[in-house]
């Protein structure tokens, strides 16, 4: 379906990454924001407090970021699409709910404005260092889908794609952005509403005793409802059957744990999206993504420069993670370069996939500023000998 | 006459439970089942469309009643259910949103989200069971634990002041305060109908006996002992000033309906205010046109 024209500002902007995730979350049909103000992701909710007034909706600022990602899953079972934004230290606190959120199979969407940590860190400056918290932070076996934008364009894109996302598959889903895309001014364009593509959860239109929240779909995904609407269903944060009844024993853990795993692992494909430049011949790759993506752009020429054979691929989803096409990358190169804003933590993505055929060469820069493009090249240099 | 002749027989709360997940989990003696019972009695009572009625919960023994009542019903995390309820009454105002979870989920863990949800006059009845100690987890000591009462984490007696809860609620601003014990059955089912037709935010404590920890620790009896002695010790005072609330180890225990007052809700004020500040331009959320 198309969005709606209520939400949608159409036409070209010079806005902030922040600023983008707001439109893109109004454009893609998010009317109930609940948050809590957090460098250097704050002014996504202000913009979504300032603007929701004339579209109608919710913005509400919860008491802390437990309360914000909480009230988004109830605020998702009442039928509405919901979004918070935060940053390191709120995202830690979010966890147990993003927790609850895959069990429950609530979509919502998160964005993240990553910040320095661990702890208070840096606030107003940038790092890449919570990739790894995305896809492991609550406790359990669960997965997500997470999406990286490189420019506050791509912000506003992603984040339609985010909610289309957690609609389709019934998942947090993420948008892994950092202060440096957050803060950065840029021309944004935003499309006529009926060129938006939007979807929604699958509705269940059965009998209404015939309603089970948790029975899987031929994509895996199951069919949802919303309170209110007489199905009288139920569901818990326990290990749960099909009916959302609670299971305490191995056997329906195994169903339940598997169930919420397959449903993205086996849908990878459809949802893995990256960016990939003259890979063919190449003998170095650079895999990068979000800010450092673009300032690895300037590395990357140098070493052409220098007349070595690289390619890049650049990762838009993060999570999960496309380790086929990094396994068969890894067969026809010598090494992968690394940048992030970490110390090496989709590095160890690109290892694993890699499983030993080429190195995963990690220039690390622990967070505060960018990373000097010099330092990239002369990891590709050392990479390509 | 013969079996099959008589007129089958319906279990009163089948509208209200889902039978298919009795036996349900809690203690002979407890009596959060009886809270439940008369959560149900109150909504028969009451005008409401079922099918727009929403439990939440939180986790512990009381936030099994999610899992029991037959209506769109959600078992949250240890804590949230407060604001998972604010979300779910948010995004779609036509429900009637209740949570119903113990003192160690509400005001303990939960603390934080109770008190803003009171200043925000959230418009949401919350039904707490109070125990006096964290029993799903084998008896600790609580917020609301009285001073000097045992407990597995207070081996030697409680020594912290605990919370009284209508005081907190009132002073939070919460639009309707009552206090029962678990045996003032039809007190507390009239408390719950009131608080049904209340818009804004409702609280209602019930002391309940926690027969299995509390009780027997504390060598108060079974869990009937234990549930009379909270009504016999029970004093009505309607309209009672919330500073003098305060529970004692098995003092006396002033009940009664503390709070009943009328003010706008979130989405009152919401819509007010922004009507006000941004005229036509404002698209009002939530309400009927």
């Amino acid at each position: 379906m198309k969005a709606d024209p209520k939400g949608v500002l159409t036409g070209a902007h010079y806005l902030d990454g922040d600023f983008a995730i707001a439109e893109g979350a109004l454009a893609a049909g998010c009317r109930f924001f609940a948050g809590y103000p957090i460098t250097p992701s704050t002014e996504t909710a202000e913009r979504f407090a300032e603007r929701i007034p004339f579209v109608g909706g919710v913005f509400i600022q919860m008491e802390d970021e437990i309360a914000s990602i909480t009230a988004l899953i109830g605020a998702s079972w009442g039928g509405k699409k919901p979004m918070t934004v935060t940053s390191g230290p709120g995202f830690s606190l979010m966890m147990e709910n993003i927790g609850l959120a895959a069990m429950m199979e609530a979509p919502i969407v998160i964005a993240n404005v990553q910040r320095g940590g661990p702890s208070t860190g840096l606030p107003t400056l940038t790092g890449q260092g919570d990739m790894m918290q995305v896809r492991w932070g609550s406790h359990g076996d669960y997965k997500i889908i997470a999406l990286s934008p490189d420019s506050p364009q791509e912000c506003f894109d992603l984040t339609i794609q985010a909610f289309n996302l957690a609609e389709m598959y019934r998942v947090p889903a993420f948008i892994m952005t950092d202060e440096c895309v957050g803060h950065m001014h840029e021309k944004v364009v935003i499309p006529p509403a009926d060129q938006i593509e939007i979807v929604e959860r699958k509705w269940y239109e059965g009998p209404k005793d015939k309603y089970l929240p948790y029975k899987p779909d031929k994509d895996l995904v199951p069919f949802m409802v919303k309170a209110g609407d007489g199905y009288r269903f139920h569901t818990t944060g326990l290990t749960h059957d099909e009916r959302g009844y609670p299971v305490i024993n191995a056997e329906c853990q195994d169903w339940c744990v598997r169930h919420i795993n397959d449903k993205i692992t086996k849908n990878a494909a459809k949802i893995i999206k990256f960016e990939e430049d003259q890979t063919d011949n190449a003998e170095v790759v650079v895999v990068s993504y979000g800010i450092t993506s673009r300032v690895a752009v300037k590395a990357v020429q140098q070493a052409r420069k220098a007349g070595i054979k690289i390619g890049t691929l650049r990762l838009i989803t993060v999570w999960p993670f496309p380790e086929k096409r990094i396994k068969e990358l890894s067969k026809k190169i010598k090494a992968f370069v690394i940048p992030e804003l970490n110390y090496g933590q989709m590095a160890l993505e690109v290892e694993r996939a890699s499983a030993g055929q080429a190195p995963a060469i990690r220039v690390s820069h622990m967070g505060g500023w960018v990373h000097d493009p010099e330092d990239i090249f002369k990891a590709i240099k050392e990479a390509a000998k | 006459m013969k079996e099959e002749d008589r007129p089958e027989e319906k279990n009163p709360m089948e509208d209200f439970l889902r039978m298919d997940r009795i036996p349900h989990i809690w203690c002979p003696g407890c009596g959060i089942g009886t809270v439940v019972t008369s959560f149900a009695d109150a909504l028969r009572k009451s005008d409401l469309n079922l099918d727009k009625v929403a439990v939440v919960s939180g986790i512990g023994c009381s936030g099994r009643v999610a899992g029991y009542v037959k209506f769109d019903s959600f078992h949250s995390t240890h804590g949230r259910a407060i604001p998972f309820a604010t979300g779910l009454k948010l995004a779609n105002p036509d429900l009637k949103v209740i949570v119903f979870s113990g003192d160690g989920d509400i005001v303990g863990i939960g603390g934080n989200h109770f008190i803003h949800a009171a200043r925000r006059n959230m418009d949401i009845l919350v039904i707490c069971v109070n125990n006096f100690n964290y029993a799903m987890t084998g008896g600790q000591v609580a917020a609301t634990t009285p001073l000097t009462a045992n407990l597995s984490t207070a081996p030697y007696g409680n020594f912290e002041y605990p919370f009284s809860l209508p005081y907190l609620a009132d002073a939070c601003g919460a639009s309707y305060v009552a206090r029962w014990t678990a045996l003032h059955l039809r007190r507390v089912t009239h408390s719950i109908q009131e608080a049904l037709q209340k818009r804004g935010f409702s609280f209602i404590e019930v002391i309940t006996p926690c027969v299995t920890l509390y009780a027997r620790r504390n060598r108060l009896g079974d869990g009937l002992n234990l549930l009379k002695y909270y009504y016999e010790n029970a004093e009505i005072q309607h309209g009672a000033d919330t500073r003098t609330l305060g529970i004692s180890f098995q003092g006396r225990l002033i009940v009664g309906k503390f709070v009943d007052r009328e003010k706008p809700t979130f989405l009152d004020c919401m819509n007010d205010h922004l009507s006000k500040a941004l005229g036509d331009k404002y698209v009002k959320y939530g309400v009927k046109l």
